[in-house]
C-alpha cells in the first residue's frame, strides 16, 4: 500500500463526504423542524437524478446547468409533500409518521420503476469528465465538481439559516413552535419552507451525483441510509453536525474499504452508527 | 393484576392511563360462534375452491399475516418500531434451507434451530439498541437488517449472492416438509403457524405481560419507575416476535425451495410487513391479518392483469394506500370497524336514554 493510495482514499472519502453532508443536511433540517424523519429522502434524490438525466437525454442540457432547475423542482416537491401529507400527520403517532413517509418512498420508487424500468442509465457525455493527476493521486473531475458544488450549496444553506431573517424564523420554529407562533412567525409556512429546502438540498446532491453515478430507481437507498447515519451521528436537527458527520462517514467508508474490503464499507459505517448512538444517544452535536 | 390496580389506586395516574384499557372480558357467545365459523370456513376453503391459484393466494396471505403479526408483537404492543424484521425471516429461511441442503437435517428441526438463532439474535440486537428512543431505534434496526443482508450476500458457505437451491425430495413429504403436486399441506401448515401466532398475541393481550408491553409503549418512564423491568419485557417481546418471523421464513424456504439474500433479506420485505400491520391496525389482534388480506390480493391481481409491466403497480398502490391510511385513519382499517361498533353502541345508549 503506497502513500498515493492512502492519500487518494482520504481525498476521495472527503469528496464523497461533502455530498453525503448535503443530503444529510436536508434530512436534518426537516427533522429539526418537526421531528419527522423523511424516509423518502433517498427517493427524492432519485427523482432529482432522473430529472437531470431526462433534461440531458431530451434537451441536451448538461447536469451542471440543470442544478437550479432540479433544485426548484425538488423544492416544489418538498413543499407539496408537506401540504399533501405531512401537515395532516403532525399530531399522529410516530408509527403513522414513519409509515406515511415510507409509503411515499415505496410509491415514488415503484412509480420510477413503472415509468422508466429498473434499468441503469448514465449520462454519457457530461461536460465535466476525466480525471486530474495531482502528483500521482488520481481524482475524478466529476467527483471534485460535485463535492465543491455540494459544499457551496451547503454554505448557502448555512448562511441562509444563520444570517437571514427567514432562516432565523426557521430556527425559532425548530426550537419552540408555540413561542415562534406567538412571535408572529407563520410556523405552518416555515414547515413547508423546511421541506422545500430539505428536498432542494438532496436534489442538488442528486444532480451532481448523476454526473458520475448510475441513475436507476433504487439508487437512493444506500445514500439515504448513509444520510440517516450522518444525521444520527451529527445529532438530529444540527446542520453543522451533519457536515462533520457526512465528512466523517465519507472518510470511514473509503479508508475502511481500503483496509478491510470495499464490499463491507457500508457495514463499517452501520457499525459506526451503532457505536455512536449507544455511547452518545443524541449524536455528536445533538440538542434533543 | 392486583398489584397494578393497587398502584393505580395509590394515585399513579400515568400508569392508570397506560392500563386504562380494561382487562378483556371473556369472549361472548356471539364472538365465540364467529371464531368457530371462521375456523371451519378456513379449513374448508381449499376444498371449496379446489384449484392451485386460490390456495396460493391464501398461503401468501397467511404468510404475510404471520409476519405482520410477529412484527405487531414488538412494535404494535411494545412500541419498539423495527424496520429490519426481514433479518429474522432470512435467518429462519437460511437455517432451514442450509441445514437440509448440507446435512439433510429435517426442515422441522432446522426451523426450530432457526427460531432459537433468531431469538438469540434478537437479544444480541436488543442489548445495545433498547436504550435508543423512537427514530434512533427504528434506524438502528433498519441498518442492522441491511447489514445482515450484506453479510449473507458475501458469505460463501451459504452460497453468497446465488443462495441455496434445496434438493428435491419426494419420499416422506411430511418429514422433509416438501409437498409436490399439491399445495394443500402447505395451506394447513401455514394456517396452523398463523393460528399459533394469533393465540400468542391473544394470550399476551390479556395477560399481565401484555399490560407491561402497553405501559412500555405508552409511558416508558412511568412503567420503569413503577418497577416494570423495561429491558426484560422489551427483550421478551423482541424474542417472540423474532421467533415467529423466522417460522415464516422457514415456511417460505420450504414453499419455494430456492432462497437467496435478495429475496429473503430485502428492506422491501421489512417495510411491507410494517405497512401491512399499520394498514390493518398496529397493536390489535386482527389488524395485521386484515392488512395482509387487503394488500396481498392487490399484488397477486396486478400480477395477473398486468403481467411483467405491472411488476411495480402493486407497490404504487400499496404506497398510495398507506399514505392515505396514515392521513385519514392512523389507527388502521380496524379503526373503521371499531368506530362503527362504537357508533352503534352510542346510538343504543341514546335511544335507551330517550325511552328512559
Amino acid at each position: 500500500m503506497t502513500w498515493e493510495i492512502v492519500v487518494q482514499a482520504i481525498i476521495s472519502g472527503l469528496l464523497m463526504g461533502l455530498v453525503y453532508a448535503l443530503i444529510a443536511a436536508g434530512l436534518s433540517l426537516i427533522f429539526g423542524l418537526m421531528e419527522i424523519v423523511n424516509f423518502a429522502h433517498g427517493e427524492f434524490m432519485m427523482i432529482s437524478m432522473f430529472a437531470a438525466f431526462w433534461l440531458w437525454a431530451l434537451f441536451g442540457l448538461d447536469p451542471i446547468y440543470s442544478v437550479p432547475l432540479c433544485a426548484a423542482l425538488l423544492f416544489f416537491m418538498g413543499v407539496a409533500t408537506h401540504y399533501g401529507i405531512i401537515r395532516h400527520i403532525l399530531g399522529a403517532s410516530m408509527l403513522a409518521q414513519i409509515c406515511a413517509t415510507f409509503g411515499l418512498a415505496v410509491f415514488l420508487r415503484a412509480l420510477a420503476q413503472f415509468l422508466w424500468t429498473p434499468d441503469f442509465r448514465s449520462i454519457a457525455d457530461p461536460m465535466v469528465a476525466g480525471r486530474v493527476d495531482l502528483a500521482g493521486v488520481f481524482l475524478g473531475l466529476p467527483q471534485i465538481v460535485a463535492s465543491v458544488g455540494c459544499l457551496i450549496a451547503f454554505g448557502f444553506l448555512y448562511l441562509f439559516i444563520t444570517r437571514t431573517e427567514t432562516g432565523l424564523a426557521l430556527q425559532a420554529t425548530a426550537q419552540d413552535r408555540d413561542a415562534a407562533e406567538l412571535m408572529g412567525i407563520p410556523t405552518e409556512r416555515m414547515f413547508a419552507l423546511g421541506w422545500g429546502i430539505g428536498a432542494a438540498c438532496v436534489g442538488v446532491a442528486g444532480v451532481f451525483l448523476s454526473t458520475f453515478y448510475y441513475v436507476f430507481p433504487e439508487v437512493g437507498l444506500p445514500f439515504a441510509l448513509l444520510a440517516y447515519v450522518a444525521v444520527a451521528m451529527g445529532g438530529f436537527g444540527s446542520i453543522l453536525g451533519s457536515l462533520v458527520a457526512g465528512i466523517l462517514i465519507g472518510l470511514v467508508e473509503s479508508i475502511g474499504g481500503l483496509l478491510i474490503d470495499p464490499s463491507y464499507k457500508l457495514l463499517i459505517v452501520f457499525g459506526l452508527y451503532l457505536v455512536i448512538v449507544v455511547f452518545r444517544p443524541k449524536g455528536l452535536f445533538g440538542r434533543y | 393484576m392486583t398489584d397494578a390496580h393497587s398502584n393505580s389506586a395509590t394515585g399513579n395516574e400515568v400508569l392508570a392511563s397506560a392500563m386504562a384499557e380494561p382487562l378483556r372480558a371473556p369472549a361472548s357467545f356471539k364472538r365465540k360462534m364467529f371464531y368457530i365459523t371462521m375456523g371451519i370456513a378456513l379449513i374448508a376453503f381449499p376444498h371449496v375452491f379446489d384449484s392451485p391459484f386460490p390456495h396460493h393466494v391464501m398461503i401468501i396471505i397467511f404468510m404475510y399475516a404471520l409476519m405482520a403479526q410477529s412484527w405487531n408483537i414488538l412494535a404494535g404492543f411494545c412500541g419498539q418500531i423495527s424496520l429490519g424484521h426481514a433479518a429474522f425471516f432470512g435467518i429462519g429461511a437460511y437455517s432451514t434451507g442450509y441445514l437440509f441442503f448440507a446435512y439433510q437435517i429435517s426442515p422441522w428441526i432446522g426451523m426450530l434451530i432457526g427460531v432459537v438463532l433468531s431469538m438469540l439474535m434478537a437479544i444480541a440486537i436488543g442489548i445495545p439498541t433498547f436504550r435508543l428512543r423512537g427514530h434512533y431505534f427504528a434506524i438502528a434496526t433498519l441498518l442492522i437488517g441491511e447489514g445482515v443482508q450484506i453479510v449473507f450476500q458475501r458469505w460463501e458457505l451459504v452460497g453468497a449472492a446465488s443462495g441455496i437451491f434445496l434438493p428435491i425430495v419426494r419420499e416422506q413429504p411430511l418429514l422433509s416438509f416438501q409437498f409436490h403436486g399439491t399445495k394443500l399441506p402447505y395451506y394447513y401448515i401455514i394456517l396452523a403457524f398463523l393460528a399459533l401466532a394469533c393465540v400468542v398475541v391473544w394470550r399476551l393481550d390479556r395477560s399481565r405481560i401484555g399490560f407491561y408491553f402497553r405501559a412500555i409503549r405508552d409511558e416508558p418512564e412511568a412503567a420503569s419507575s413503577l418497577g416494570v423491568n423495561v429491558t426484560l419485557y422489551k427483550s421478551f417481546a423482541f424474542m417472540i416476535s423474532a421467533g415467529l418471523m423466522s417460522m415464516a421464513g422457514a415456511f417460505y424456504c420450504q414453499y419455494v425451495l430456492v432462497i437467496d439474500p435478495e429475496t429473503v433479506f430485502p428492506l422491501s420485505l421489512s417495510i411491507l410487513v410494517v405497512l401491512m400491520a399499520v394498514m390493518g391496525g398496529a397493536g390489535t389482534l386482527w389488524g395485521p391479518i386484515i392488512g395482509a388480506a387487503v394488500l396481498v390480493p392487490i399484488s397477486e391481481l396486478t400480477r395477473i392483469y398486468f403481467g411483467g409491466t405491472g411488476g411495480t403497480l402493486d407497490l404504487m398502490i400499496y404506497g398510495a394506500l398507506i399514505v392515505l391510511i396514515c392521513i385519514f385513519k392512523p389507527e388502521g382499517l380496524i379503526g373503521a370497524v371499531k368506530m362503527r361498533h362504537a357508533d352503534a353502541l352510542e346510538e343504543k345508549c341514546d335511544s335507551g336514554d330517550a325511552r328512559g
